[in-house]
């Protein structure tokens, strides 16, 4: 216990390391989105955002927000998976999220962001198009399981990869229709990471993306020996140990048939 | 002063005592158990030697104790009672130097050239304990200096020719000497081209290029005290390694050192000798002159080392003493970087090499008691401390990929401990020692990551985990010698605990394109090394001398597997021819059939060989020019053949005819 009373803890940065890459406004509010490093792309996005009463010019610490993200395609409209939207910290000011983007805009394709928001028991809403471009390595793959169940897998962690063993966050998702995408629990995605432009070196000590607590991302261990180009091969398996999608490494197979890429 | 002749396994005491001062020593004299290859002042040595302008590499395998293991034709790597780089020590003049190159392409004997050297002192086993920690034993290599014998301006210019490899030498010397000061200067350069196998065919990438420059020079100061600095720049260029899947596009080398030597008048110290030194070395793999590599890639290694030594000699009444407190820091750093095909790609960068520094220092101590006129008795010890540590963070969280909870330094003791009964008397001399030492694990062998060894095919990691690796050593000796025979059979045994080797890992998969798998480095619980070698001379009279050499190794591990490198039966004969100016020697060398060959260390069955060697040497003075002239021609009957030591069973060198030509001024 300490009876200490001094209130000038210092005020911890909420968007430290963050940069601003998009403003939506309504009437009422702007809404600030910002990220780590540029702006949104294809794959595992986590959004910060903050809201700012235009009448006032102060960011609004209580609100209740939602968010749905919807891809505009030619023949029909769909969403990704996401996550609700919550407070950082109760004192904060910043609200934070993520939202998989499982494909990029195109042409005639795009994506956009509709954010509802209660202040005050008053409801709000804004939407806007948003910029999704695709990524320069594959993030994220999409595909049908064995059990005919559409599933998606995103490359989360580490943003910074290095030579050594890295802390892996992965996330599994399936469709339950075009507009709810939830956590796939207890599942198993297996990682084999391959340099093939060194002969398909792989690395040892890798440890398997799992889950801990139902709802979560998934966490593994991701073994680098180098810095390079690197093709993480996956499998996903089911809680029973079935293999729903992937295949093992061998030298008649070089690589699987879903994976991410990163290189460093 | 210096001798002039190849001694080999001779019990034999060198005198020490460099400064011209006379120092008369009423004890007698104990023995000194060692072997000394005389390498030598350029223009005498004419006369001794088959081949004057040799390599140090050619030098060194006369030695029964030494063989060499040949990647091409240049650089080979020392084995002293057949253990490699690891297992055993290599100074120049107490100076520790450590080679850059993680494939051991540049053991520090290539960095020195005959010119610079006046004598290797080979050693087995913890005889060899005084400058580092040996299991093998060591080889000192000591420089060239002229102290202050004679007087004045002394030159003298080397050339030299071989047809097979057309390897051109040119080489010279200019000393000067006064009362109180003396400088040592000397240049050598040698370029070979391919060199062409007992077959003809040409072996492609076993060109080398390389210049040494040296100098020495010394200062006396009240005549018993003495301030030297050496100084050796030796760089190759475009050197070719036929056994290996990459050449060396850069060796260089700056070894240096200022020493201080101190002879008290009257004192128990005979001799005080304090020395610094740094050395600095860099080297670069090539393999843009390949014609098809899986992936190119780049691998630099560098090598800096700091140390020093104090070294003092004294004798009270019949004990004779050395004390030398040595200590040395090295940073090895060597990074590989691989260049993907699709050049849009990151290239790919790791540390073999991360970074590792060494802290080394020990106490060596020694008493050498001269029990009467013929027989000495020599205890020495050593307790040395070493510290490793690896400063790369990039290296060590590559390393932790392997060993997760490794921390980024460890700390060893290696002591040392040995004994020696000489006895000598009416020319029948015998010996027995027994020994214990320990060494730590080198840097490969501890922090390596993924090198490939080209013999076995495998990427190797280290293991920052390893033992210390221990020797408990025995060894015999007897001689006899009259005015025309001498004779001298020697032999060690080493039982050799937590013997370090690699160990195929199934689960890993190798990083280098090509590779069979990959090796850590783990200990065995113990191998088993033994040699024996015998000396003989007989002088049929004045004009004729006939020698002859052979050797016996024997290794095997724990579970009775033979070890790599390990000699089959090695003989050696010769008759020399020396009448006033004139001299000759007919010689011959072979091995037997390799048939304690081990395959899972990369080795074959290597067949029984035999060559014959041929040179004359004429000596005369024209004015005031010295003249020597050496020609000879090497494996006359051209035969094809390939050692043991030969990695991936290159072929040596066809017919070869040479010339060398020295002139005194």
């Amino acid at each position: 216990m300490t009876s200490c009373t001094n209130n000038d803890e210092p005020t911890v940065d909420e968007l430290d390391g963050l940069t601003k890459f998009k403003e939506i406004s309504n009437t009422t509010h702007t809404i600030e989105l910002y990220k780590h490093m540029s702006g949104l792309e294809q794959g595992y996005n986590e959004i910060a955002l903050k809201i700012k009463d235009k009448t006032t010019n102060q960011y609004v610490k209580d609100a209740t927000i939602s968010w749905m993200p919807v891809m505009h395609m030619a023949m029909m409209n769909h969403s990704c998976p996401k996550s609700p939207v919550t407070k950082v910290s109760t004192d904060g000011l910043v609200y934070e999220g993520y939202i998989v983007f499982q494909m990029a805009q195109n042409a005639t394709e795009y994506w956009d962001l509709k954010i509802d928001y209660t202040i005050n028991g008053a409801a709000y809403s804004m939407t806007s198009v948003i910029d999704v471009p695709a990524s320069t390595k594959q993030k994220v793959t999409t595909f049908t399981g064995s059990d005919n169940v559409r599933y998606i897998v995103a490359y989360v962690d580490p943003h910074h990869p290095k030579v050594g063993i890295n802390d892996m966050v992965v996330g599994v998702w399936k469709m339950q229709d075009m507009m709810n995408f939830p956590v796939v629990d207890n599942y198993k995605l297996k990682i084999d990471p391959r340099m093939p432009s060194m002969g398909n070196h792989s690395s040892p000590n890798n440890v398997d993306a799992t889950q801990t607590l139902a709802g979560d991302l998934y966490n593994g261990k991701l073994s680098l020996t180098m810095t390079g180009y690197w093709k993480i091969n996956l499998q996903l398996l089911n809680a029973s140990g079935t293999v729903l999608k992937g295949e093992t490494i061998t030298d008649a197979v070089p690589a699987s048939s879903i994976y991410f890429e990163i290189e460093f | 002063m210096k001798k002039f002749l190849l001694f080999i396994g001779m019990f034999f005491l060198i005198p020490t005592v460099i400064i011209a001062q006379e120092k008369s020593i009423d004890t007698i004299t104990p023995k000194d158990l060692k072997e000394v290859i005389v390498i030598g002042k350029k223009a005498q040595l004419y006369q001794k030697q088959a081949k004057p302008l040799a390599t140090i590499d050619e030098y060194l395998q006369q030695s029964t104790k030494v063989d060499m293991i040949r990647r091409g034709s240049y650089a080979w790597e020392p084995m002293i009672n057949n253990m490699t780089t690891e297992r055993t020590l290599v100074t120049i003049d107490g100076m520790r130097v450590f080679g850059a190159c993680t494939d051991k392409m540049d053991p520090i004997t290539s960095y020195v050239e005959v010119s610079n050297l006046s004598e290797a002192t080979i050693k087995s086993g913890q005889q060899g304990a005084c400058h580092g920690s040996t299991i093998g034993g060591s080889i000192d290599l000591q420089r060239n200096r002229s102290g202050f014998s004679d007087l004045g301006w002394d030159t003298s210019l080397n050339t030299g020719f071989e047809t097979n490899s057309k390897q051109k030498i040119i080489g010279s010397a200019v000393n000067y000497t006064e009362k109180a000061f003396y400088v040592d200067t000397d240049f050598m350069f040698r370029d070979a081209e391919n060199y062409t196998d007992g077959m003809g065919q040409e072996v492609l990438f076993s060109q080398f290029r390389k210049f040494n420059i040296s100098a020495t020079s010394g200062f006396a100061f009240d005549k018993n005290k003495l301030l030297e600095g050496s100084i050796i720049y030796d760089k190759a260029t475009n050197v070719g390694y036929p056994a290996l899947p990459m050449d060396v596009s850069l060796a260089e080398a700056l070894i240096t050192s200022l020493k201080y030597e101190y002879v008290p008048e009257s004192s128990k110290i005979e001799n005080w000798e304090t020395k610094i030194y740094y050395n600095t070395i860099t080297h670069k793999m090539d393999d843009t002159k390949r014609p098809s590599v899986p992936i190119h890639m780049d691998m630099p290694g560098w090598s800096d080392t700091f140390g020093f030594y104090s070294k003092a000699k004294g004798v009270l009444n019949n004990h004779h003493f050395i004390a030398d407190l040595n200590s040395f820091y090295n940073r090895s750093v060597a990074e590989m970087t691989m260049y993907p095909a699709d050049s849009n790609e990151k290239l790919m960068f790791m540390y073999t090499w991360p970074d590792v520094k060494t802290v080394y220092t020990a106490l060596f101590l020694e008493d050498n008691i001269a029990l009467n006129c013929h027989s000495s008795l020599k205890f020495s010890t050593s307790l040395a401390n070493h510290y490793n540590q690896v400063a790369s963070e990039l290296g060590l969280e590559s390393l932790q990929i392997f060993y997760p909870n490794m921390k980024d330094s460890k700390n060893r003791i290696l002591p040392s401990i040995s004994s020696n009964y000489s006895y000598d008397e009416n020319g029948f001399s015998y010996g027995f020692g027994l020994a214990f030492g320990e060494r730590a694990p080198s840097v490969s062998e501890g922090y390596g990551f993924y090198l490939f060894n080209s013999f076995d095919l495998f990427d190797y990691i280290g293991n920052p985990e390893l033992k210390n690796e221990n020797s408990l050593e025995g060894s015999v000796s007897v001689g006899y010698k009259t005015q025309k025979w001498s004779a001298k059979m020697s032999a060690s045994y080493f039982h050799i605990s937590n013997y370090i080797v690699g160990k195929p890992d199934e689960t890993l998969i190798p990083m280098t394109i090509g590779a069979s798998g990959v090796k850590i480095y783990t200990a065995l619980d113990y191998a088993t090394i033994f040699n024996a070698d015998l000396n003989l001379e007989y002088q049929f009279s004045t004009d004729f001398k006939w020698k002859g050499q052979l050797v016996y190794s024997y290794g095997k591990d724990f579970e009775d597997q033979n070890l790599p490198f390990v000699s089959p039966l090695r003989y050696f004969s010769s008759l020399d021819y020396k009448n006033g100016k004139f001299t000759s020697e007919i010689a011959v060398q072979g091995n037997a059939t390799q048939t304690q060959f081990s395959p899972f260390y990369g080795e074959d069955r290597t067949p029984s060989y035999a060559i014959l060697n041929f040179d004359v040497g004429y000596s005369f003075a024209f004015e005031k020019v010295k003249c020597n002239l050496k020609t000879g021609i090497e494996n006359i009957f051209d035969t094809y053949y390939s050692t043991f030591s030969d990695w991936n069973n290159i072929p040596r060198k066809g017919r070869n005819f040479f010339l060398n030509v020295a002139f005194g001024f």
